[in-house]
This record gives C-alpha cells, sequence and structure tokens, in this order.
C-alpha cells in the first residue's frame, strides 16, 4: 500500500478528476495527438506560440489517472515558459519518473516531484510522459507521436 | 492460502492437485499469494509440460525427418506422435490435416496467404465479425488490399453476440471467405459456429474459425463444427509459446500452394523446380518447432486426462460465481453479457481508468489483462478506450475471486 500511495498521490488524483487547462484552444498555433497503442491513452496537446515563448498550452483527451494528472501538470508547469526551458523542464521529469534522479544542472521540477513514484512502476512511466511526448511533438511542429 | 479438495462442488476436479501441477501458482507477488486472471493472454504451465520440454532437450534433442540416427528417430517418433494427439483432440479426420505453425496468428495468415490469394480476387469478399481480435482482421485487409478485394465485418449486440441476421445479410455470392472467432476474448462470447457454417457451405463459402480462446474451455470438434480451417495457439491451453496448430480440410490443403519454402517442405529441388512435399509438410518449412510441439503434446495429453468437459464446467462454475459478485459493485460495469459465455469477465469501473485498477490488483498480488486486448473495433462498440479483463483456468478458484473482489474494492478506497 506504501508504493501505491507514492504512486497515486493525492495531488494526482485531485489532477485526474478536475485537469487543468483541459480545452480546445481556439489562439492555438500548434497541435499534435499523443497515442499510446499499447492502453489507447490518446491525448491532442494545443499550443499558443509568441516566438520562443509558449503563451499558451492547453489538453484533452482520455487515459489513466496517471497520464491524466501528468498532462494537466504539464500545461500548468511549462505555461509562460520558454521552449527551451520547457524541453529542459521535460528531461529532468524524464529523469525523475524513470529514476534517474535529480542530475546537476536539471530544471526546478516543484511540483511535479509528486511523480516521482512512477519510477517504482515501471509500465507506467509511459503514462506519466505521455503528454510530455505531445507537447514536445506539438513543440516541434510534428502532428502526431506514440509511445510505447 | 489453502485450497480444500472440493472448493467446487459439482464439477470432477480436484482442485487443490490440479494447482500443485502448476509450479508458478505458489509464488507470492507483492508479497501476495498469486491471483493468475490473465489466462486469456496466457495460460501457466503445468510440470509435465515444463518437464516434458526438459526431458525432450536432454534426452532426445535431434533435427526430425532427416538423420538416420537413433536420435533422430525417436525425435521424429514423437514430433509426429504429437500430430496424431492433436487430431484426436480436434477429431480430424485424418493427422494430413494437422499442420504445426507458430500459433493462431500464423495459421490464419497461412490461410490468408495461400488460400486467400488463389482464391480472392477484385470485387471478391471478405466475412469477419465486428469482436474479433486484431489477428483475424489484419491478415484480412492485407490479402483484401492486396487482391482489391473488400473485409466486411458482421456486427454485435449490445450483450457482445453475433447479430446472425445481419451476418446472413452479409453473406452472399461475392463472399470467398468467412473468418470467425470461436469465442471472443475481450468478451468471452461464444459463437454458433456450428450454424454459420451451414450457412457460409449454403453459398460454398468455406469457414475459418480462429480457435485461440476456445480450446482451453470446450471440446471442439472440427467434423462437428463442419469448419474447413481451424487454428488455436499452443501456450493459451498449458502448451509451451511458439507452437499452434492449423487444421485444414485435406481436400482444401491438398491444392493450396506452400505459405514458406525452405527445407523440408519439399521432395526434390534443382534450381529450375522444384517438387513440393505431400501434406502436412508442404506447410512446414524449416526446422520446426521441436521441442515446442513434444510439449504442445504432453499439454494436450494433460487436458484430455482431466477431461475438457471438467474443465469446462468448472470455470464456468467460476465464471458465475464471479460475474455475480462483481455485480454488486458500484460503477462496474461488465462488458459482453452474452448468454453463450467462456473464461472472460470484462469490466470498467466508473470514473476509474482500466490501467489504474490494473496497477492496484497487481499490489494485490492479482495478475489481470487492462487494455483494449487487441480489439480496438470492440472497445468502440462498446463506447471505452480499454477494459481490465480476468479470465479464468482449470486452476482457479472461487477464493481467488473473492480475492478479485476484495482487491477491486481496494481500487474505489484508492480513488474514493
Amino acid at each position: 500500500m506504501s508504493d501505491l500511495r507514492d504512486l497515486y498521490q493525492e495531488v494526482i488524483l485531485e489532477h485526474s478528476k478536475a485537469p487543468r487547462n483541459y480545452r480546445e484552444s481556439p489562439t492555438a498555433n500548434r497541435k499534435a495527438e499523443g497515442f499510446n497503442p499499447l492502453c489507447g491513452d490518446r491525448f491532442t496537446v494545443y499550443l499558443t506560440l509568441d516566438g520562443e515563448s509558449i503563451r499558451d498550452v492547453s489538453f484533452q483527451g482520455s487515459g489513466c489517472a496517471i497520464s491524466k494528472a501528468s498532462a494537466s501538470m504539464m500545461t500548468q508547469s511549462v505555461k509562460g515558459k520558454s521552449v527551451a526551458e520547457a524541453a529542459k523542464l521535460f528531461e529532468s521529469f524524464h529523469r525523475l519518473v524513470t529514476g534517474l534522479g535529480h542530475g546537476n544542472g536539471d530544471a526546478e521540477l516543484g511540483k511535479l516531484t509528486v511523480f516521482s513514484g512512477v519510477s517504482q512502476f515501471p509500465a507506467r512511466v509511459k503514462c506519466a510522459t505521455l503528454a510530455w511526448h505531445t507537447l514536445e511533438a506539438a513543440l516541434e511542429g510534428k502532428q502526431e507521436t506514440t509511445t510505447e | 492460502m489453502s485450497i480444500a479438495a472440493k472448493t467446487v462442488s459439482g464439477t470432477r476436479l480436484d482442485l487443490a492437485r490440479v494447482r500443485a501441477d502448476f509450479p508458478i501458482l505458489e509464488q507470492r507477488v507483492h508479497g501476495q499469494p498469486l491471483v493468475y486472471l490473465d489466462n486469456a493472454a496466457t495460460s501457466q504451465k503445468p510440470r509435465q509440460v515444463i518437464e516434458t520440454i526438459s526431458r525432450y532437450y536432454e534426452e532426445t534433442n535431434s533435427n526430425v525427418h532427416r538423420g538416420v540416427h537413433y536420435l533422430s528417430e525417436q525425435a521424429t517418433n514423437e514430433y509426429e506422435a504429437v500430430r496424431t494427439i492433436a487430431k484426436e483432440f480436434l477429431n480430424a479426420a485424418d493427422p494430413r490435416e494437422i499442420i504445426f505453425v507458430r500459433g493462431t496468428t500464423e495459421g490464419i495468415n497461412l490461410v490468408a496467404q495461400s488460400y486467400g490469394r488463389m482464391h480472392v480476387d477484385a470485387g471478391d469478399e471478405i466475412l469477419i465479425t465486428a469482436m474479433e481480435h486484431h489477428s483475424n482482421i489484419v491478415p484480412w485487409q492485407i490479402l483484401a488490399n492486396e487482391r482489391g478485394a473488400t473485409l466486411r465485418a458482421a456486427p454485435i449486440n449490445d450483450e457482445g453476440e453475433l447479430d446472425m441476421e445481419a451476418f446472413s445479410r452479409l453473406l452472399g455470392p461475392k463472399t470467398r471467405l468467412v473468418a470467425i472467432t470461436h469465442v471472443s476474448n475481450a468478451l468471452g462470447t461464444i459463437n454458433p459456429v456450428r450454424r454459420i457454417v451451414e450457412m457460409a457451405h449454403s453459398w460454398n463459402v468455406p469457414v475459418l474459425v480462429d480457435g485461440a480462446q476456445a480450446v482451453p474451455h470446450m471440446k471442439a470438434d472440427v467434423q462437428a463444427l463442419g469448419c474447413d480451417f481451424y487454428t488455436f495457439s499452443g501456450h493459451k491451453v498449458y502448451g509451451p509459446t511458439g507452437i499452434g496448430i492449423l487444421y485444414g480440410k485435406s481436400a482444401l490443403l491438398e491444392k493450396m500452394p506452400p505459405y514458406q519454402g525452405g527445407g523440408d517442405m519439399i521432395i526434390s529441388v534443382t534450381l529450375e523446380k522444384t517438387v513440393y512435399n505431400r501434406l502436412p509438410y508442404k506447410f512446414e518449412a524449416g526446422t520446426p518447432d521441436i521441442a515446442g510441439v513434444i510439449g504442445l503434446g504432453a499439454a494436450l495429453n494433460y487436458v484430455n486426462r482431466l477431461g475438457i468437459e471438467n474443465v469446462g464446467a468448472h470455470e464456468s462454475t467460476v465464471l458465475a460465481y464471479a460475474t455475480a459478485a462483481v455485480s454488486t459493485i458500484p460503477g462496474l460495469r461488465v462488458i459482453g453479457t452474452a448468454k453463450e459465455k467462456a473464461g472472460v469477465l470484462s469490466f470498467t469501473l466508473e470514473n476509474i481508468h482500466p490501467h489504474d485498477i490494473g496497477t492496484i490488483l497487481d499490489q494485490e498480488g492479482i495478475a489481470i489483462r487492462t487494455g483494449h486486448h487487441c480489439s480496438q473495433p470492440v472497445m468502440q462498440h462498446f463506447g471505452v478506450e480499454a477494459t481490465a479483463r480476468a479470465s479464468f483456468a482449470l486452476y482457479n478458484t472461487k477464493e481467488e475471486v473473492d480475492r478479485l473482489v476484495r482487491g477491486i474494492e481496494k481500487v474505489r478506497e484508492v480513488f474514493r
């Protein structure tokens, strides 16, 4: 049960039930769809880029509690950041959920550290990173991405 | 967990003894005794199968159909004996109608590529159903695309049963082949194969049956069913992975071109021309999975010894018990409520994704499958992305179902 509570922290459950920025964006100039073919999780990330700055980010779709909460908190944490900062944040987040820890020069993860429990559940890493991969695809101007 | 010898009344399985045959079931997972309810994905293997494979490698290992030496003769005899065991298991008319393949998927692909390429042309139709596993959809899509033919799928109703009226309307003079599952992997529905075969044969259309989810639970008698092809995987019926059976009526197999070329499938080869071997070897190119075949033989013998009717009766009892037990859980929806079902309990929980159910149950030592079960069209029909699926085998008990129910209560607590 202790492992389970590490995974399903209150903040994560709360975000999965009431995801933030869960909407289409009328101003979006980038959009990408992320799909996990193994489990059917599917998210669309809408991005409003103003030069190198992420002015707005939102998402829609369906998935498990981990993937939905991660998408919700991703939108909160990259909004207002530069493209380079967001990419760096994803790198740090990826290290966190794969259990590689916090390295030198890693971005400050803040609230995202609630996902540290994911590292004990290797099968769920792809859930936690789906929205981030989708964000990355949108930033690179790709239409879709998959995680397996 | 101790299991009394007669936990299940009305069936003739000695569960304690049966469970003792499966070494893996003694295991603890996350500190809890393993409850293995992912049998539709793959079943566990009894000691009899594991020991047969070890013994083969320790005492008999040799190539088949080639050597004049003692070991090769022994290996060939044991290998060919399994063909007869499989022939009897399916009640085929002739052991030459039994082809060893890698599994159900290869069995279907063999028929699609060999029979299909020969008989399906532009404008023709292939008929399947909306409850097929991807392995009984994609090979036909590939064939249809290649030949300019059309793939049609008969719909299912909200219980997860085939709409027989729609099926009969979709059959017609353009239909070249019907491919249908005997038991649905995602829903557990048992299809009325005999009737389907009669309907198809009235149009002179042959029928392939995907038996992967049927043979572990019920007698599959190909002559009684009347089907033209029947295929199943060894690993779902207590045998090893990588081996399966394709049954085909000899009259059809004789006329079909080989699926793959190579050694063992030939009579003579010159650089200009090859004479193909007779049945069944025409379809068995290359060194086969000899240990797999011999292991499969041990698995079929194991099931025969228990009696497939006893196995099926026990599993029906457990499935009925599980269905009744979960029906009291608030927010739980059973997906697939056909009158005739075998082995599978698919469900969703309101506002809780199946993956989260799977992870939490795993922490309780309970193994289930979550996801689309390689049946995305079925998921689309029921308007869900995924389901949680508990699937039962001959060694599962009512006590394990109780653990599942307590596990689901735990899931609801975490998400309260």
